[in-house]
């Protein structure tokens, strides 16, 4: 018999039973939820007249909608403390923990999971957010679903799932130096494209991936829906344990040797049978910068910007409309382009070595924000905005003119005040350039690494971070 | 919950590819605690400008109102997981939505409240595509059991993953129900599986 990929085994072990659509009910054991897609949820309850079946399954925090620049309560918008005090009443009522606004736990919730230990290998992981698939780099099978969804977990911690195909990536050989996670999954989905995932769990390996670091990992995983894939993970491996262990809500100090050994025997089989598996070259990545409205739409920081009329015909179509958006012209260098706003952090690039390496290139310039750029830092957690503190890059920021801020999805999807005006173009740590994520109709994004942002908010344009670094390409 | 074997209406042509959630429902729009209101926001950068002026958008033409099948392009719904999106097609009167392709969550979470997503083929689609434009009086029939898809005397054969078709036409979109059947199976499990912070459930896994 072949042997079985993490996907499969852990599937096996979640599946209570098939429903007579034929999809898997499949057991949760974990649930994050957060304010804004859970409020609904808890209001079907309310009307079903049903309970949360398993409390203790469930952890909650607040990210999407909390200011950064400001922790007093009220909130200037009515709105963000009308549903922060929804999620209070609602976990209150249910018996959920819920790691609140200065509790020193808080922040975005794929940030908060790993970092408390709640995040395992095996376990089956929902939230009511796509970037879900983040904690795919714990050898999870972690994957977003809708608000009903939530529902279903809340009243009895199973959802309705069809199993999916598995792809495995192999990213091989070794990175260039200046090129980082975020520029392996760009290149990714460049490679197969905004819908490649579709369909599929990806399972990332190969030795660029074996060489990361967890953090490294998450981003990679973090970024699996932008390909098209709802789960993408990692196989845990001695890297996994060591970030885990200790952990608050990782198991104890008398379980952990059981606890290895079981997320050992969960790793994909060497002969696994694979639905697809790809190739990828690691060496030849070069840091990438986006340039149009979706993350396929990624260029290395050496090439221009793709023309419509030497694209292939069904291409021509969306990349117009991507440059018409964008305001940039075709065939022109991505270098050089101009910014108005630099913004470090989600769920993606949030994290303490995102910052550490923001902080060094600021260091390595030695140099101010430019003139006319508004640039901010916003840590993933109150845990991460901790340990960056601790260790001065708060003062290695500020000095720089960034603005530091508290813990929260900030300017990701701007469902707080820190939002693009009118048609500013920002360079951003986060993980979607749609036409207006960013909070302004018009606004517009280059999605790229925190290092190439950090670069690009002391330049006043995009840069190649190589570059400062000092670097060969 | 009833069974949704057809649904028959007129139709509107949403064009493009890559149509993602934060287009669909901006995420402004998802400040509320309830999904009331939600079909009024109904792609709303895209139909409004700033100062709240309608633009020239299909759904805001007149002889598109009270469409409730829509016509869409390749990679529907990809992004956010928002429900919100779903929900304010559903809100807005819409009951099926035909495409290319469809982002998997958003395809889970629209069939999931009875929002009926099926693809056809891109010629059949461009053809219907075509024919809404010039019909906007016809009517487009989605037919979940003969498999296809029927306008102007055409049919076009569907897809739509079996699960999902199944679980519209025998009314069990909404599986709730189902899935309680099974607590104390889930119980069972929850007692025996590891959880984070629980102690217990690994030895017996190891």
């Amino acid at each position: 018999m072949a042997g079985r990929s993490l996907y499969q085994k852990v599937w096996d072990t979640h599946e209570v039973r098939r429903l007579a659509s034929g999809q898997s009910q499949l057991f949760i054991d974990l649930h994050l939820i957060h304010e804004v897609t859970s409020p609904q949820a808890f209001g079907m309850l309310r009307e079903l007249g049903l309970k949360v079946a398993m409390p203790h399954r469930t952890f909650a925090t607040v990210d999407h909608i909390v200011p950064t620049d400001a922790r007093d309560e009220p909130f200037a918008d009515p709105l963000a403390q009308a549903m922060i005090e929804e999620l209070r009443k609602n976990t209150r009522e249910h018996g959920i923990e819920l790691f609140d606004v200065g509790s020193g736990r808080q922040g975005i919730v794929h940030v908060v999971g790993p970092e408390q230990g709640l995040t395992q290998p095996g376990f089956t992981i929902v939230c009511g957010d796509s970037h879900t698939s983040t904690h795919g780099a714990f050898g999870a099978i972690a994957f977003g679903i809708g608000t009903t969804q939530v529902r279903d977990v809340l009243a009895t911690q199973t959802v309705a799932m069809p199993r999916l195909k598995v792809r495995r990536i192999n990213v091989n050989g070794e990175l260039k130096p200046g090129v980082s996670a975020k520029d392996v999954i760009l290149h990714i989905i460049r490679t197969l494209g905004v819908k490649g995932g579709q369909g599929y769990a990806y399972e990332y390996g190969g030795a660029v991936i074996d060489n990361m670091t967890m953090e490294e990992r998450m981003t990679v995983c973090n970024m699996s829906i932008e390909g098209g894939a709802r789960i993408g993970y990692v196989n845990p491996d001695e890297t996994t344990f060591a970030f885990l262990k200790g952990r608050p809500y990782a198991p104890a100090e008398d379980e952990w040797e059981e606890a290895v050994a079981h997320w050992r025997s969960l790793a994909s089989d060497p002969d696994a049978e694979y639905d697809d598996v790809v190739e990828i070259d690691g060496s030849q990545i070069a840091p990438y910068v986006t340039w149009g409205i979706n993350p396929g739409q990624a260029i290395s920081i050496e090439e221009n910007v793709p023309d419509p009329a030497k694209v292939p015909a069904e291409e021509a179509a969306l990349v117009e409309e991507a440059l018409d958006y964008m305001k940039l012209r075709p065939g022109q260098p991505i270098k050089g382009q101009k910014i108005d706003v630099a913004f470090i952090g989600s769920c993606t690039n949030g994290r303490l070595s995102d910052l550490r390496q923001a902080a060094r290139v600021v260091q390595a310039v030695g140099d101010k924000v430019a003139a006319g750029v508004r640039a901010l830092v916003v840590p993933g957690s109150e845990q991460v905005a901790r340990q960056a503190e601790a260790e001065g890059l708060d003062k290695v920021f500020r000095d720089a003119g960034f603005e530091w801020r508290y813990a929260g999805c900030s300017m990701c999807l701007a469902m707080n005040p820190d939002k693009l005006v009118g048609d500013e173009i920002s360079i951003s740590s986060s993980n979607r350039n749609f036409k207006g994520r960013q909070g302004s109709p018009q606004g517009r994004t280059l999605l790229a690494s925190p290092a190439m942002v950090a670069a690009a908010a002391l330049a006043g344009e995009v840069v190649d971070v190589r570059e400062i670094l000092g670097v060969e390409a | 919950m009833e069974a949704i074997k057809q649904v028959r209406g007129r139709a509107v042509v949403i064009p493009g590819d890559e149509i993602d959630t934060d287009r669909i429902i901006p995420a402004r729009y998802l400040k509320a605690v309830t999904f009331d209101g939600l079909g009024e926001a109904l792609f709303y950068d895209e139909r409004y400008d700033e100062a709240g002026n309608p633009k020239d958008h299909p759904l805001n033409r007149p002889e598109r109102q009270g469409a409730s099948v829509m016509v869409v392009g390749a990679g529907f719904g990809s992004g956010s997981s928002r429900e919100h999106a779903p929900q304010a097609i559903k809100r807005a009167g819409f009951e099926a939505i035909i495409g290319e392709s469809f982002a998997e969550i958003f395809f889970g979470n629209a069939t999931q409240i009875g929002l009926v997503c099926v693809t056809l083929d891109p010629e059949d689609l461009g053809v219907l595509a075509e024919w809404v434009e010039a019909n906007p009086e016809g009517e487009v029939e989605v037919d979940l059991e003969a498999r296809e898809v029927r306008f102007g005397g055409r049919v076009a054969p569907l897809a739509i993953r079996e699960a999902a078709r199944e679980a519209l036409v025998s009314g069990r979109w909404d599986p709730l129900a189902e899935l309680m059947e099974a607590i104390d199976e889930i119980k069972n499990i929850d007692a025996t599986r590891p959880g984070p912070g629980k102690r217990g459930g690994y030895r017996s896994l190891a």
